[in-house]
């Protein structure tokens, strides 16, 4: 086991299954020379060419629907989305034409197509360059989402997602590409919708997303300081969604927080709660807490932006709070 | 002319001329299936263009790939479907080309390379662009045409994907149904400018042809693709047509965006397969008699497919979670 970043994890994923399989290309902006404005795909060109890693004018949809034409007629295209922001730009591509070729033609035609983009804000990039939109495209039958929390994941899941013969859509946090973790030196994949106890706990569940994974292991951290014991669960993708190892260890726990920096209304957080009290909802001793990212656009100043997302310490207030009851009778 | 070729010609203008008349009386049969509420939904006849996706799919092999539009039946008919199964889509039924899953606006039959009709306007000129993309790199020399009508040109996507496929050569051609009309506005009200220059703006060879004109479309189209499999692509066409019903087969009352005149006047002097039929009896390559015996024959066969499709079973309500997902290994 060695220490990669996520960037070198996901590249190196890429450039694994590439050599695998000559049907895969990749195809965006800035995706060969420049290898992405966050040098994730550096040096994938000098090694596949630009026939397989194919630079596109600015044209999101256009090359959106190539991916997906391309998908149905025997590639594997990979598309780099520079910002998870520019999904609203390819939305009827990969909601109206991707996710719905292969119900509405019966079962007869396939899209197995990777689109890997981007959430996270706090990078001082302001309202379009910093959203996490991930909960649009869950909301849509027939594409699969996964959301890494570390470079192991990325890997992982990036492999998986290039085999799978469905659309998937791998959110990365932007702010973790220079993120270390150990990363096997030999090959392997994690399936999709198996969840990932990050941490073992007796008294609370913490749900988290992506980075939020890493801000429920440190909110973990904090409470286990004052004697309370926190689970923390990786869903790893939310479609599908591990539903039962989640509702295993909320059974133990009676109590659960869902973290996630998509916007709170309408959100993962939401979905992942009303499971919970669906199907584990005699067994809570308290409601389950959302927090997800603050209900505005994401503001420019970091004094403001530092605010709209969960933070580890927000997370252990709320934990403190309903290891005491305190949210029993909230309004 | 010798002989054989003759007979090779004569075989292939016939096929053309059945071809034709299949679409129409598909279309006549579901025009009837919808007045008599046995469709559920709505459609969108083809009847009036046949010649265009006759003689465009005349030219090209079953590894070719088309996408179509909301206005699909005609490119699927032409490209090699059967009535049967088409109808059964139609009606929602098992036996459908999807399962009743996709029905008239989403109809797509991939052992024909039909890569399916789509319900967004212009919403497949990716897709297309995509197979060509995709046959180009995987060395097959498919060609891969798109059609769409005068009201997708309004769209930006096809600005986006008309400039990769020039950039990167693709064998992909653009063809534009102009049948004068998007919806419920005439052409001229939508459309500003050229509608071939679009293309020519991006180096792309762009034609304009008759398109009640079956062999015209057909000679043209041979041409531009044995060009586009010599990697000489991609290519737009304009062709010039018209579609005899409304936007959909409800559209009855049209008056207030185009006349009974123009309508009469297009059936009575531009119908492709009348036309064509006279050119074929002129020719003596058949008589009245034998094209008589040609749409007999057809009528038939819709009839009894019809017939069929009403019959047959619905999917079991089991199958609405299926083909969500693809399955995997």
């Amino acid at each position: 086991m060695r220490d990669i970043t996520l960037s070198k994890a996901v590249n190196e994923a890429i450039a694994e299954e590439m050599r695998r399989d000559p049907t895969i290309f990749l195809i965006g902006e800035d995706v060969a020379e420049a290898g992405t404005p966050f040098k994730v795909l550096s040096g994938l060109v000098e090694e596949f060419g630009p026939e397989r890693i194919i630079d596109t004018p600015i044209a999101e949809p256009g090359f959106m629907g190539i991916a997906v034409g391309a998908a149905m007629t025997g590639s594997r295209p990979i598309v780099d989305l520079m910002f998870g922001d520019f999904l609203f730009l390819v939305m009827d591509q990969l909601c109206n034409q991707a996710a719905k070729t292969h119900y509405m033609s019966g079962g007869k035609l396939n899209v197995p197509l990777v689109l890997r983009t981007n959430l996270g804000a706090t990078r001082r990039s302001a309202a379009q360059h910093s959203q996490s939109l991930h909960a649009l495209v869950a909301h849509i039958p027939g594409l699969k989402v996964a959301m890494p929390s570390s470079a192991y994941e990325a890997k992982g899941l990036m492999k998986t997602a290039i085999r799978d013969n469905n659309p998937v859509v791998i959110f990365e946090d932007k702010l973790m590409y220079n993120d270390k973790s150990p990363v096997p030196e030999g090959e392997y994949l994690i399936p999709f919708g198996q969840a990932n106890i990050k941490r073992e706990g007796t008294d609370i569940t913490l749900i988290g997303t992506s980075s939020m994974v890493q801000v429920a292991e440190r909110a973990a951290e904090l409470l286990a300081a004052e004697g309370i014991s926190a689970e923390v669960i990786d869903p790893r993708t939310i479609v599908p969604l591990d539903e039962e190892t989640i509702l295993r260890s909320v059974r133990k726990t009676s109590r659960a927080i869902v973290i996630d920096e998509g916007h709170q209304s309408y959100g993962i957080t939401g979905e992942i709660a009303s499971r919970i009290m669906e199907k584990a909802f005699y067994h809570l001793d308290g409601p389950v807490i959302r927090m997800g990212a603050m209900d505005v656009p994401v503001p420019f100043s970091p004094a403001l932006e530092d605010v709209t997302v969960p933070t580890p310490e927000g997370v252990a207030e709320n934990a403190r709070r309903l290891m005491r009851g305190e949210m029993f009778h909230a309004a | 002319m010798n002989t054989a070729k003759a007979r090779t010609n004569s075989e292939d203008y016939l096929r053309m001329y059945r071809q034709m008349v299949r679409i129409r009386s598909f279309e006549d049969n579901a025009n009837q299936l919808y007045l008599s509420a046995k469709m559920p939904g709505l459609t969108h006849m083809y009847s009036g263009e046949e010649a265009v996706a006759v003689g465009i799919c005349e030219a090209l092999r079953v590894t070719d790939k088309i996408t179509s539009t909301h206005r699909g039946h005609g490119h699927c008919v032409a490209k090699g479907a059967e009535f049967r199964q088409m109808f059964c889509e139609l009606l929602g039924k098992e036996e459908g080309y999807c399962r009743g899953k996709g029905g008239s606006m989403h109809i797509a039959d991939q052992a024909n390379g039909n890569l399916g009709a789509n319900a967004i306007v212009g919403g497949s000129m990716g897709i297309a662009t995509g197979a060509a993309l995709s046959a180009k790199r995987l060395g097959r020399d498919d060609v891969t045409v798109c059609f769409f009508g005068d009201g997708a040109t309004a769209q930006g996507l096809m600005y986006e994907v008309m400039n990769m496929a020039a950039l990167w050569k693709l064998p992909v051609i653009y063809a534009c149904e102009n049948n004068l009309y998007g919806e419920y506005t005439k052409v001229e009200e939508t459309a500003a400018g050229s509608i071939t220059a679009r293309a020519e703006a991006f180096g792309i060879e762009a034609f304009t042809v008759d398109g009640q004109d079956v062999l015209a479309v057909n000679d043209l189209t041979q041409k531009l693709v044995a060009r586009a499999r010599k990697g000489e692509g991609p290519f737009f066409v304009e062709l010039m047509t018209y579609r005899y019903h409304g936007h959909h087969v409800g559209d009855i009352n049209r008056e207030y965006y185009r006349s009974k005149e123009e309508e009469a006047d297009w059936k009575a002097n531009r119908d492709p397969i009348t036309n064509f039929g006279k050119w074929l009896a002129t020719e003596g390559i058949a008589t009245d008699a034998e094209l008589e015996a040609i749409r007999a024959e057809v009528k038939a066969d819709a009839a009894a497919a019809v017939d069929y499709a009403l019959a047959a079973k619905y999917p079991d309500t089991s199958e609405v979670g299926m083909h969500v997902y693809a399955a995997n290994g």
